[in-house]
């Protein structure tokens, strides 16, 4: 068990978002979190993180409450990843991927040797070596997204949260990024990701949680908790789930003949 | 970190000390580069320099004061601007964002007012600018759970029109004869009165407000991301914000405690800086402050020779800056995205 939260109440000072959360996260599993706009996603993840305070309970990091743990301590356990296209400067690929070295260099020094190192294994594990010198501003979203996962990589975090990693990205990248997650799970990295994709969690989530209103109306093996009953009153539509017999997967898909409310 | 740096800022570096000869030599005495030699070997060695005591008076009275002078505060503003454009992600953010501008202003305007002496106006500009950023430090430190980025430049903004108003409001009472046109020679900036003994005043001020900037520099990269980014990948982006800030605040504060206020520079430098040697704060900071030095002792350099009345620092770096920046809008995106 790397995190665990415990009655966990999320929010901003002054604005409860969600409480009565209870949430452990386990070595390489991929936790996905589902929910409708405002159900409490970035919320929950900006708290496990530690950039918003507990407004109630605890998070925990190896047993111990993060609210204890300097930035650079934290960000030796957990990686984010935010959404590709915050871009501003035009640093190259490996100045980028450098920054996650942060956690691990002095405050007066620049990045070494071994952070070079350790930027290069994160370029390699995602097979995007040959980005290295190219400016992060002038490559493709797909390439952006995977070079954030390696920024994140060489922090040589346990934990790695993901908001929404494939959101505003095409097909194909989208299908890369999550093969990427998958493959990183297999090696011991624990990923928390949120998605809009049910068909996403079906294909990369060993569990799903599913937030509405802030709470955790369900959690478990996505194939147990994504029935077309929960995804119908989570996201207030008509769904069927269909199975993919050759595919050992499932679809979501909108329900014919019936509308729900 | 790189190889190159080197090279990045060699050439600069030399064209900085070109026009410095360069300057040395034009003006009402010129003085050929083989005097100025002489002059300085001279000083060196302790010998007689051989060339006319006038000359000798140029060089080290006239000349070197405002050279120097040029050269420190090009280099000020420049490197506050690449700092603050950093901190704050926004590439029209310039040294004056936070007030300090208007602060210096205000301070120097009331000394100017009051007839006090020489000495006193510096340091109320230097009081004057520390201030208003302090008080739209406490500000955005007040207003937490918002982009705490956001709300320093705006307050920073409301604050510098604040107290822009309550410049005009002590130009309206100034004696209109002796005080007004100090003033606005003030608030356009000019380095004509400059002495050794002002830069010695504000050089130690100078280098302790950039000694966090250049021991941080590789830091200031992280914190180019956003805060809640530097702060994922293990930065206390509070803290450095703070000590960004008052760094760049005591270099601005300072530089035009001694220049007035000169515009353009610390806006336009950086971006100029960027295009040359990329975004890269360890390499950034020492271009910007050598391309400052150099554009603003050009600069100056015109401003004494190129008419019979010598022309506001401010105006020219206005005439020439603005234009230009326009251009760059227009013509590239290379600079930021």
């Amino acid at each position: 068990m790397i995190l665990v939260a415990d009655q966990l109440a999320i929010g901003y000072r002054g604005k409860r978002v969600g409480d009565g959360i209870d949430l452990d996260i386990r070595e390489s599993e991929v936790l996905c979190l589902l929910g409708p706009n405002g159900g409490g996603k970035t919320t929950l993840m900006k708290t496990l993180l530690g950039l918003l305070p507990a407004l109630a309970g605890t998070v925990k990091l190896d047993g111990e409450d993060i609210a204890h743990f300097s930035r650079a301590r934290l960000a030796r356990l957990v990686g984010y990843v935010p959404q590709a296209g915050t871009a501003f400067f035009p640093f190259t690929v490996m100045d980028v991927v450098l920054m996650g070295r942060a956690a691990h260099i002095g405050l007066f020094a620049s990045p070494g040797h071994r952070d070079v190192a350790a930027a290069d294994a994160a370029l390699t594990s995602l097979g995007i070596v040959h980005l290295r010198e190219r400016v992060y501003t002038e490559i493709s979203g797909g390439e952006r997204q995977l070079v954030l996962i390696a920024r994140a990589l060489a922090q040589e975090p346990r934990l790695l949260v993901m908001d929404e990693p494939t959101a505003s990205l095409d097909f194909g990248n989208q299908l890369r990024v999550l093969d990427h997650i998958v493959a990183l799970a297999r090696r011991g990295m624990a990923v928390v990701l949120s998605t809009h994709d049910p068909d996403h969690v079906f294909l990369c989530g060993d569990r799903a949680a599913l937030l509405r209103g802030g709470r955790i109306v369900a959690l478990g093996p996505p194939a147990e908790v994504m029935t077309p009953e929960a995804l119908g009153a989570l996201y207030g539509v008509a769904v069927e789930v269909v199975a993919l017999p050759d595919h050992a997967t499932f679809t979501a898909v909108p329900a014919r003949g019936r509308e729900r409310r | 970190m790189r190889r190159g740096a080197a090279r990045d800022l060699g050439l600069p570096f030399a064209f900085l000390l070109l026009l410095c000869i360069g300057a040395f030599a034009v003006g009402k005495f010129p003085v050929s580069p083989h005097d100025l030699f002489a002059v300085l070997w001279a000083k060196l060695s302790g010998g007689a320099s051989g060339v006319a005591p006038a000359i000798d008076a140029v060089v080290w009275n006239i000349r070197l004061p405002r050279i120097a002078a040029a050269v420190l505060v090009g280099a000020s503003l420049a490197g506050a601007g690449s700092t603050y454009q950093g901190l704050f992600r926004n590439p029209l953010v310039s040294p004056d964002i936070l007030g300090v501008a208007a602060g210096a202003g205000l301070g120097a305007v009331l000394g100017i007012f009051l007839s006090l002496p020489i000495l006193a106006i510096e340091l109320l500009a230097f009081a004057g600018g520390l201030g208003a950023v302090a008080v739209v430090y406490l500000i955005g430190a007040a207003m937490t759970g918002r982009d705490p980025i956001l709300v320093l430049v705006l307050a920073g903004v409301a604050m510098g029109t604040l107290l822009g108003a309550a410049i005009a409001l002590v130009k309206v009472f100034a004696d209109p004869y002796n005080q007004l046109p100090a003033i606005t020679f003030w608030l356009l900036g000019s380095l004509t009165s400059v002495t050794l003994p002002d830069l010695g005043a504000a050089l130690p001020a100078i280098l302790i407000g950039l000694a966090p900037l250049y021991l941080l520099r590789w830091r200031m990269n992280v914190m180019s991301l956003g805060d809640e980014e530097a702060k994922s990948l293990g930065v206390e982006t509070g803290l450095l914000r703070v000590l960004f800030i008052a760094g760049a605040t005591l270099v601005t504060s300072a530089s035009v405690s001694i220049s007035g206020i000169i515009g353009w520079i610390g806006l336009v430098i950086p971006h100029i800086a960027r295009l040359a040697v990329g975004p890269e704060f360890s390499r950034l900071l020492p271009a910007s402050m050598l391309m400052g030095a150099a554009y603003l002792l050009a600069v100056d350099t015109l401003a004494r020779t190129m008419a019979t009345i010598e022309i506001p620092i401010g105006v020219l770096t206005a005439f020439i800056g603005a234009p230009f920046f326009l251009w760059l809008l227009a013509s590239s995106r290379r600079g930021w995205q």
